[in-house]
């Protein structure tokens, strides 16, 4: 066992010194194929990493949302509504919730007004204070940690002191939420004290959804009922098909990239081919040739594989994917300044390494192989 | 010893750029002696001493080596046996370049996975008994000729064989370097190696370290003359 690591030692040192007599091929070839895994990679932790994000961030959502429609749109919903939904069996409770969008003319740029549920202990607040995202936080540098200006659609400017942030690390879905007391929302938005922008259902058993938003949609005519889960469907289908739709436009450049890297790791040079009959004659045997060879596919495949996931790890979780973040999360006035917690899907992971690594080792070693079992005596014509 | 029984070697058989490289070749090479094949080019000795070499097989015939027929083992048998039991230094040196003069010697010894220090001692002796460890650390593009082929020698004694194969090796080389190169054969003659070469070089049959000269012409044995010292 020594004599065999001892073995496989001299083949790795062997082999690392034949790369560096070709550094330009063995450079060129480790710099395209990392290129590939990187961006690659890039864009499956992003597409991952958001998709899980939003799951995360919607565990917290209601289980569902009734909506009232009215000529086919979204409708104020009227607090009457409330009690008979808590009466529905199954359903936990039904709450009023208020949410609307602003338009900051200084800032040019949209805002969420939201007024946190009452269950939300930790983002309770009392009239003239609010809380603000990380994005309208950023967009207005000037005046953050001390007070909002908000201009309403009539009346005068409402002034609310700014008492907290909310946490970056859910900047995806709050990086332009504001959130305030009821009686200023309504106050700000002229709304009746009997109308709510929608209601948020709990349900006690997730697997009584479809049948209570049934019963609510025959009982209550004119409601649209929206679940949690219609929601993440959402999501993963938007972000599922900008992923694909990259990749597709990657495809043909990355197509090209792997020809090109085929082609120059499966020629041997007639330099190679001399080395691989000296080495025979010398006393190598085929298993030799080959496993020096492997070793050096081995080498360059993985190398260019780990280095490609790490930065493209460390480009989608310390650098919120600057090169892809345009594409893949759309784009508006307040990009949300976010910080996608680290995940790493080993399947995805594994997915990669074989579609990559194995041809590439498979495409190397089989013109190898062939060199190698030529009789060794080519070296003395 | 080694014994050659009838051996035919031909190339692309079967097809219409057929050669018959060697016709019924019967050869005994004894131990502890130089011997030399002689003859003009295209005369079939390269391709004889790849035979004895164990680089290639016979067509036809058979070889053996101690007594052990060798001529129809398997590849990766005839690699143990050139390993331990042949060194060779080819016309061209057959260097590999980009690596040092040391690690050249070194690489013969790499598949047997030997420890590295004692490996590293052994190389840099036979460097020094080559007379040319001063140049251990030089990449071997840049040696001269003559030093080439001294690390050439080096490995070729890499695995301590018994027999040292060399083909045409002063075919490169001045008077000069001829006669240090036949001061080296000597030397491992008087180590009780067995050396065989190939030569139409004057210089090297005529040489006194030579005991035997086979002649060849046309894939045949024409003469066959052990020098009387």
């Amino acid at each position: 066992m020594k004599n065999y690591l001892s073995r496989q030692r001299y083949l790795m040192d062997f082999t690392l010194h034949s790369m560096l007599r070709r550094k330009v091929k063995n450079l060129v070839l480790f710099v395209v194929y990392f290129m590939v895994i990187f961006i690659l990679a890039s864009v499956m932790l992003f597409g991952q990493a958001v998709r899980e994000e939003a799951a995360a961030l919607l565990k917290n959502a209601p289980e569902a949302t009734v909506q009232q429609i009215k000529m086919g749109r979204h409708d104020l919903v009227n607090k009457e509504l409330i009690a008979p939904l808590n009466d529905i069996r199954g359903v936990k409770k039904a709450e009023g919730r208020l949410w609307g969008y602003y338009f900051d003319p200084v800032n040019q740029a949209n805002y969420t007004l939201m007024v946190p549920s009452a269950d939300d202990k930790q983002h309770q607040i009392k009239p003239g204070q609010s809380i603000i995202g990380p994005g309208v936080a950023a967009n207005r540098e000037l005046i953050r940690d001390k007070f909002l200006l908000l201009l309403p659609p009539v009346g005068p400017l409402m002034k609310l002191d700014v008492i907290d942030h909310l946490d970056p690390q859910s900047a995806l879905v709050s990086a332009d939420l504001v959130l305030l007391s009821e009686p200023d929302f309504r106050a700000f938005f002229r709304l009746p004290a009997d109308v709510y922008t929608d209601i948020g259902l709990t349900i006690r058993n997730e697997r009584e959804i479809a049948t209570i938003v049934n019963k609510i949609t025959s009982k209550f005519l004119g409601t649209r009922v929206v679940t949690r889960s219609d929601i993440l469907r959402t999501y993963e289908s938007i972000f599922t098909w900008r992923e694909g739709l990259l990749l597709a436009l990657l495809g043909a450049s990355i197509f090209a990239f792997v020809i090109f890297v085929f082609d120059k790791a499966s020629g041997l040079s007639a330099e190679e081919r001399r080395e691989i009959g000296i080495l025979k004659a010398i006393g190598w045997e085929t298993g030799d040739v080959l496993a020096m060879k492997f070793w050096e596919g081995g080498l360059i495949s993985a190398g260019a594989f780990l280095l490609g996931l790490v930065l493209a790890y460390l480009h989608v979780f310390f650098f919120q994917a600057g090169l892809l973040e345009p594409v893949l999360t759309g784009w508006s006035v307040i990009y949300p300044d976010f910080h996608l917690a680290p995940h790493i899907d080993i399947l995805q992971i594994t997915t990669l390494a074989f579609f990559t690594v194995v041809p590439y080792t498979a495409a190397t070693i089989v013109p190898i192989w062939r060199a190698a079992v030529t009789d060794p005596d080519s070296v003395m014509r | 010893m080694i014994k050659i029984e009838n051996v035919n070697k031909v190339f692309n058989e079967d097809q219409q750029n057929r050669v018959q490289a060697l016709q019924d070749i019967s050869l005994q090479i004894e131990t502890g002696q130089t011997t030399v094949l002689k003859g003009p080019s295209g005369s079939g000795k390269t391709t004889l001493l790849t035979l004895i070499g164990c680089l290639a097989r016979p067509t036809s015939g058979r070889i053996f080596l101690n007594g052990e027929m060798v001529s129809s083992l398997p590849e990766k048998f005839l690699t143990e046996i050139r390993r331990k039991t042949f060194g060779f230094v080819f016309q061209r040196f057959n260097l590999l370049r980009g690596l040092s003069a040391l690690e050249n010697v070194m690489l013969p010894a790499y598949p047997l996975g030997r420890d590295h220090a004692g490996l590293r001692k052994d190389a840099l002796r036979l460097l020094a008994d080559m007379d040319i460890a001063a140049k251990a650390d030089m990449n071997v593009e840049n040696l001269s000729g003559g030093e080439a082929q001294r690390v050439a020698i080096a490995r070729a004694l890499m695995n301590d064989p018994d027999f040292v194969i060399a083909d045409e090796p002063t075919a490169n080389l001045d008077t000069r370097l001829t006669g240090e190169f036949l001061k080296i054969v000597e030397k491992l003659r008087d180590q009780g190696k067995s050396v065989i070469m190939t030569s139409h070089d004057p210089r090297i049959w005529q040489a006194d370290v030579v005991d035997r000269v086979v002649s060849m012409e046309d894939g045949r044995i024409c003469a066959d003359e052990v020098l009387k010292k």
